[in-house]
């Protein structure tokens, strides 16, 4: 997917996996892989590697997979969640090598190769897993050898932290563009912070021209699109970084035309309306997370990719008062979903669009429509 | 939504005895929903006929009642109690066609009884094919097309649904023969009159294509505020045409990518609101093209099952528990996860694990059996495997099956493998027909060269679980070509699940120097918990499997600890009685405030429940996962004498690693199989044995029989269920036999007793501290010696054996006990037989008995045998004498005769019962008559009885026949059996036996013009009529009996129906209270 780069060789060396708190973590490498600095998180999902590796909101980051074997299903053209693999490292128990499926067009070893996102593989990952729930995600570096170099000593050092990292900016396409149909009932303007090709899918599917835009467009800009509704969408990276987007979000608010947050979306609507960020310990990943929305009392089961949350609990958003809670997260009491009083804007922090994950929460996309289509 | 308050006392049916598909998982779906509910402070209600089960036990339910699970009992229950709520579906099939019959008669309606958890429009649309299919139209999901045909109409109807192509399957033919693939109105006709004329019971499967397709079940929950959550994910090994039960099934599914898994997902939820099961929990099975990835539903299960059962055990996530408390309204967020105890109920649970299920099957018990999987389950049994790869679970698992295999191995001899010679064109033809040894072929053909496209090509097993296989095949070669084995080849291949055993062979080395080596070089196992979350959240509870990682979790506690080891899959012979006393031990000295530890394997059992014991190890019951257990956890000791054979079978190697045993000393459990030195015991307290001998060759127990004389009982020494037991009447049929029974036997000789024939068996089960010795029971056989106890029926106390006998065998218990050392729980057999008493047999551990004597005398008999093992005395646990009580309690075995209908239903020394049921009363009838009643051989009150025994059993037939006589029964004898009974002035009508013309015997059976058969085995030459006799009256649900011991039972028992005004049913609570009332009289 990535062009012309030489891929990353598919035999496997001892090597390591060095985090900030100086703990290691053995296993296989691609023998010339080169020493690779990320924040090391983890995910549950038990499916959809392909499009967790794909995910933008992972980019820039050493994903580690809590299902145990992974590569049994290959990789295929239709699954991926973006052009290309975002993923700065991956940390497997097993790394298949073989796979089976109707869909398959090839291994995921040699398509992580060819991307060269350097494997650790057979690494005991509920020990690290167990480490990052009780430590806090934080940077780790891989890199060849039984103990790490020095090299990948200095590399992490080096470092910069996530907190207050805009990677946002970069994850996002630099230029506009229209995806899907034009000639469509309503038309709504993506701004990109990282977006998942899935939530471009379901507008399309719902009878939406959708014109993406990069991450840094401004009020004026989005409304000179003369979009029927605005939506935020997800992204890598510490929201409170992407200090231009509060400005861009209350002009377009000012406006009257409806907003819709998803992630980091959610994060800087949060933001904007005078609450706050926090880096939570170990982030929600995965495909199982129980939200209950406050006013029906119904769970979703929702899929989840953040490492930062507005603060606040099911009763208010602390320091905006404009916001409501609409949804809590059942596990840990955070915020899960917000809606302006007087506004038309709303923002979920799960992945209603899911890709992997359940389609519990598809409905979401619904109650955006419905709001486009009441105001004509 | 707050649990519902308008309900107070709430009805669970059990499932009954266990059968081939119905099995111990139903007595943890019941004992956890028992528990769940009186947690959240119902009162509960339970029938269920089985006594070897914990929810039967008397502290579990508020009223519990041993009755026949049948609608006229359980009628009788809801009379007596009014609950306010039944719970359907906790009991398998068996509760929820009971319940729907209750609801059907208006019986529901007239006591004012709702259904709860899933309602009767509910079941009956799951049930009912049609309705299925077009509730499944309505959601837009596909079913699978096609159906059974008898005939050409029949065949000609199934067309319309499944168009052309259609694929013609005659049922039972060898290598699918006679079958085909028809793509117009011609082929189809020539291909199903072919079928129909080559199928052995004249029956075809005609369906859509569906063979090779890959199988997946979800076991889905939704509550009444309608969340749903799926719980978990199998995929089965065998593809499509295996029975999920008899299938290797995996957990989470392995090859679905995240779009396939969500639209099954959708499905699956979909598909539990369509049917409507308002509140708890369904099973629903999929298939999936491997070629295109279309998706057909296959069926779904309104109810806890099998699989839900290793689902739970899988994820850590109770289905049943939850289930019951879902279906009283509460809903899924208001539920705590009790393994995390931090987070809700309301979430799916993710695996970082890999799990494996391997069924266990029983056909060495029924040779005769047709061993080929197909759509009706045959296993008895499984074993559940944890690891962190599907590798090293498929390894663990198939070593739990304790089936002599020691991983993925290959059977020393070919036949073992179900092959007759090693050629690849026999391994084709066997890979395409599913068997349980299919798994080790599939090993053969890869040694033979053959490439995985073959194998998918011949066996469909998805490529991905074949190059599983292959990288073990490959590690092996590798690893026994090694010069010079390292700490890391050692270390690889522990980490995919090779045993200690396994790679000894592979070098040439012992079990024992692999170990040795490996703990030198320090590679121990690590042991992980299974969380529900993959370790996003801390968990409370340390339920826990071995991997070869770095991290171990749960460490020693530093309590006093004991570790109790379980029986392993359940199978002939060791079932569900025994994790039933591993379970009573583990309560008892949990709360004696010992941390309990079990090890087991079996998923579908309540030992396995992750809140039975302290800690749980899902582990296979080998010498070597033992052993680490027991290193890693210091126990005070271990508790081998409750779990059956398979702990025994490890005792000699425990304390060969310096493990203590707790109780018996492993050297008496040694005395009482070692016959020269149980001889010389039995001497010494003047105790008589049939004469015997000891035999390590043919030429010896040829001399052996000679010298005592035939008939003589042969069997192999250690083997439990009378496994290769067999009754030899001459010099032939025992060289035969040990040409059949070298196998089991291996080094261990093989007994010779003279068989005492026409004897009177009896059982006693007692327990001693080491100083006192108490009897737990006296059970008379009701059959006849030579069948196998565990096929018997018996009754305690007993009928017919006087007074004096007893008291004979009781102080020969005693002696034994004493002479023995035994500290713990001893079974005793003895034959009585013209005035004198003979011991058969001593076992010092826990019988098959021990629940039912425990249900009738009122004392958990294996809770007081834990804490003896601790070293509390009979007098300070306050069990001191025998109680007797004054009313009866029949047990009746229950067979697989109906599954297994190739098979002779002649009892004898080998066990082959399933399961059993108790039934209770003050009159000895009424006890016979509920437990027949209960093992579905209800007695007929009026009617026709067919008579037909041996010559040797005339004489002793009539008495009973003219008992039949005079309560009006009419009689039926063939020409020589009514001639007999005509000089003994009994009338009877003749009719003539199959070969001598029509209307016959047979037709009178498959008429149902009689009601009861009173047959005995006529010897060799008749043998064909007799069991083509005996197959009809099963197969048309006629009464039968095949002793005349039962038989005169039989008629004790329709005498009992018939002068009672009505048969009461009473809960065991109140029997009980009738004993503790007796013994607080002064002696």
């Amino acid at each position: 997917m990535t062009g012309s780069v030489t891929p990353l060789s598919l035999e496997t060396v001892p090597g390591v996996l060095l985090l900030e708190d100086g703990s290691t973590f053995a296993g296989l490498i691609n023998a010339d892989a080169v020493p690779t600095v990320a924040e090391v998180v983890f995910t549950t999902n038990m499916t959809g590697y392909q499009e967790v590796f794909t995910d933008p909101s992972y980019g820039g980051q050493i994903v580690v997979m809590t299902a145990p074997q992974i590569g049994n299903y290959g990789v295929n053209t239709e699954d991926p969640e973006s052009s290309r693999v975002q993923i700065s490292g991956l940390v497997v128990r097993e790394m298949s090598r073989t796979y089976s499926n109707w869909r398959a067009t090839g291994d995921l070893p040699s398509w992580l190769a060819a991307a060269r996102v350097p494997t650790l593989q057979e690494v005991d990952t509920r020990r690290l897993t167990r480490h990052l729930r009780s430590a806090g995600v934080m940077l780790g570096v891989v890199s060849v050898g039984i103990v790490p170099s020095d090299a990948a000593r200095a590399l992490l050092a080096a470092a910069p932290r996530m907190e207050g990292a805009d990677l946002a900016t970069t994850a996002a396409t630099q230029t506009m563009y229209v995806y899907g149909a034009q000639n469509m009932a309503h038309h709504i303007v993506a701004v990109d912070f990282g977006i998942k090709e899935n939530m471009l899918r379901l507008f399309s599917e719902e009878g939406c021209k959708v014109t993406v835009v990069p991450a840094t467009t401004t009020a004026e800009q989005i409304l000179a699109e003369k979009p029927d509704g605005v939506f935020l969408s997800n992204g890598p990276g510490d929201p409170a970084a992407i200090s231009y987007a509060p400005a861009m979000i209350r002009g377009v608010a000012a406006a009257g035309t409806p907003i819709f947050g998803i992630c980091l979306g959610h994060q800087l609507i949060g933001l904007t309306f005078g609450g706050s960020t926090t880096k939570m310990p170990f982030g929600h990943r995965g495909g199982n997370q129980p939200v209950k929305e406050l006013a029906t009392g119904k769970v979703l089961i929702t899929a989840q990719n953040h490492g930062f949350s507005v603060e606040g609990d099911a009763t208010a958003v602390t320091g905006a008062a404009e916001l409501q809670v609409t949804h809590v997260n059942l596990n840990d009491g955070s915020i899960e979903g917000l809606r302006h009083r007087t506004l038309p804007i709303f923002s979920v922090q799960y992945h209603p669009e899911a890709a992997p994950g359940p389609h519990d929460a598809r409905p979401v996309f619904h109650d955006f429509m419905a709001t486009l289509r009441a105001r004509g | 939504m707050p649990k519902r308050t308008d309900l107070h006392r709430i009805l669970i049916i059990g499932s009954g005895p266990i059968v081939i598909g119905q099995a111990a998982e139903f007595d943890y779906s019941g004992t956890q929903a028992t528990k769940a509910l009186r947690e959240e402070g119902y009162e509960v209600i339970l029938v269920n006929s089985n006594p070897a089960t914990i929810m039967t036990d008397p502290e579990m339910a508020d009223r519990t009642y041993i009755e026949p699970v049948t609608p006229e009992y359980v009628e009788k229950v809801i009379a007596a109690e009014r609950p306010d709520a039944l719970l359907p579906t906790m009991g398998g099939q068996t509760a929820l066609n009971i319940a729907l019959a209750l609801y059907d008669t208006g019986v529901l309606d007239k006591y004012g009884v709702q259904l709860i958890g899933a309602n009767a429009r509910a079941i009956r649309v799951a049930e009912d094919r049609q309705e299925f299919a077009a509730a499944m139209a309505r959601i837009g999901l596909s079913v699978a097309q096609g159906g059974f045909a008898h005939n050409w109409d029949e065949a000609h109807a199934l067309l319309e649904s499944t168009g052309y192509p259609a694929i013609i399957r005659p049922s039972f033919t060898l290598g699918g023969s006679g079958g085909g693939v028809a793509y117009n109105r011609e082929e189809y006709e020539t291909i199903v009159r072919r079928g129909l004329d080559e199928s052995p019971t004249s029956q075809v499967l005609i369906e859509r294509s569906l063979l090779g397709w890959k199988e997946f079940e979800l076991e889905v929950m939704r509550d009444c505020a309608d969340n749903v959550v799926i719980v978990c994910t199998i995929e089965n090994l065998d593809p499509m045409g295996v029975h999920t039960g008899d299938s290797i099934t995996v957990a989470p599914a392995m090859t679905l990518t995240d779009r396939e898994y969500q639209t099954m997902r959708d499905a699956a939820c979909a598909i539990i609101r369509e049917i409507g099961v308002e509140a708890g929990g369904c099973n629903i099975q999929f298939t999936v093209s491997p070629v295109t990835g279309d998706m057909l539903v296959i069926e779904m299960n309104p109810r806890v099952s099998r699989s839900s059962a290793l689902a739970s055990k899988a994820t850590g996530f109770p289905i049943a528990r939850i289930g019951a408390k879902l279906a009283v309204g509460m809903t899924l967020d208001e539920i705590p996860n009790d393994i995390t105890k931090t987070t809700p109920a309301s979430f799916e649970p993710v695996l970082d694990y890999v799990v494996v299920k391997c069924p266990r099957f029983a056909f060495e018990k029924f040779p005769a059996a047709d061993p080929r999987l197909t759509t009706q389950m045959k296993s008895v049994g499984e074993s559940m495997a944890i690891g962190r790869t599907f590798k090293e679970a498929l390894q663990k698992g198939l070593r739990a099956l304790e089936t002599g295999r020691a991983g993925w191995e290959i059977g020393s001899r070919l036949i073992d493998d179900r092959l007759e010679d090693a050629t690849l064109e026999t391994l084709r033809g066997m890979l395409r027909q599913p068997t349980p040894e299919r798994i080790f072929q599939v090993k053969r053909a890869m040694q033979l060269g053959m490439s995985d496209a073959e194998l998918f090509e011949t066996s469909a097993i998805d490529p991905w679980f074949l190059a599983q296989m292959r990288e073990l095949l490959e590690a092996e070669v590798a690893y026994a070509a090694l010069t010079d084995v390292t700490p890391a080849h050692l270390r690889g291949m522990k980490r995919m699940g090779f045993s200690d055993r396994q790679l000894g062979r592979l070098r040439n080395e012992t079990e024992f120097d692999v170990r040795g080596r490996r703990h030198a070089l320090g590679i121990r196992p690590s042991y992980k918990m299974v969380d529900t979350c993959a370790g996003e959240f801390p968990s409370e509870t340390p339920y826990l499997y071995s991997s070869y990682d770095e991290e171990s979790e749960a460490p020693r506690s530093g309590r006093k600890s004991v570790i109790i080891l379980g029986s392993g899959p359940n199978r002939i012979g060791q079932g569900v009685e025994f994790d039933y006393c591993c379970v009573r031990a583990a309560i008892a000295l949990r709360e004696q405030g010992y941390e309990t530890i079990m090890i087991n394997s079996n998923p579908e059992t309540v030992s396995t429940d992750f809140d039975v014991s302290d800690k749980l190890y899902f582990e296979p019951l080998t010498l070597e996962d033992v052993l680490e257990i027991v290193e890693r956890e210091q126990p005070m000791g271990v508790i081998v004498q409750l779990g059956g054979q398979t702990p025994l079978k490890l005792t000699r190697g425990l304390e060969a690693a310096g493990v203590k045993i707790l109780g018996t000393s492993p050297d008496a459990i040694d005395v009482a199989e070692d016959r020269r030195r149980f001889d010389a015991i039995a001497r010494s307290i003047g105790i008589q044995q049939p004469e015997n001998g000891t035999a390590t060759s043919v030429g010896e127990a040829v001399r052996i029989a000679d010298r005592i004389g035939y008939p003589v009982l042969v069997r192999p020494s250690y083997v439990l269920g009378g496994r290769a037991m067999q009754v030899v009447y001459d010099d032939v049929s025992l060289r035969d036999y040990f040409e059949t029974a070298a196998r089991v036997s291996e080094e261990r000789p093989v007994l010779i007793d003279r068989f005492l024939e026409d004897a009177f068996e009896a059982d006693v089960d007692a327990i001693s501290d080491g100083v006192m010795v108490v009897i737990g029971g006296v059970m008379q056989h009701i059959e006849d010696a030579g069948i196998h106890s565990g096929d018997s029926a018996c009754v305690l106390p007993p009928v017919r054996i006087p007074a004096e006998y007893q008291d004979v065998m009781r102080a020969h218990t005693v002696a034994l006990a004493k002479a023995l050392g035994v500290v713990g729980l001893i079974n005793v057999q003895y034959a009585i037989r013209d005035g004198e008493v003979y011991v058969l047999e001593v076992n010092p551990r826990a019988s098959r008995t021990i629940p039912f004597v425990s249900k009738a005398i009122g004392v958990p008999l294996a809770s007081v045998a834990a804490r003896v093992m601790c070293g509390e005395t009979l007098a300070e646990i306050g069990f001191t004498e025998e109680i007797v009580p004054p009313f009866f309690s029949v047990k009746e075995a229950v067979f697989p005769f109906k599954k297994f209908r190739e098979f002779d239903p002649i009892l004898g020394p080998e066990m082959r019962s399933t399961g059993e049921v108790m039934g209770i009363s003050e009159s000895f009838g009424l006890a016979f008559a509920k437990a027949q009643l209960a093992a579905e051989n209800a007695l007929p009150r009026s009617g026709a009885i067919f008579v037909t025994v041996n010559d040797r059993d005339k004489a002793s037939v009539a008495p009973i026949v003219k008992r039949f006589h005079a309560m009006g029964f009419r009689i039926i004898a063939t020409s020589g059996t009514a001639a007999f009974l005509a000089g003994q002035g009994i009338p009877a009508e003749k009719v003539f036996k199959v070969h001598e013309g029509r209307p016959h015997a047979l037709d009178l059976i498959v008429n149902r013009e009689v009601v009861l058969l009173i047959n005995t085995p006529m010897g060799k030459h008749a043998q064909r009529d007799d069991y083509t006799i005996r197959q009809a009256a099963i197969a048309n649900r006629v009464a039968y009996t095949t002793t005349l011991s039962a038989a005169s039972a039989a008629c004790d028992a329709i005498e009992a129906l018939a002068t009672s005004q009505r048969v009461d049913v009473r809960p065991l609570q109140d029997w009980h209270a009738m004993l503790a009332a007796g013994r607080a009289l002064p002696a």
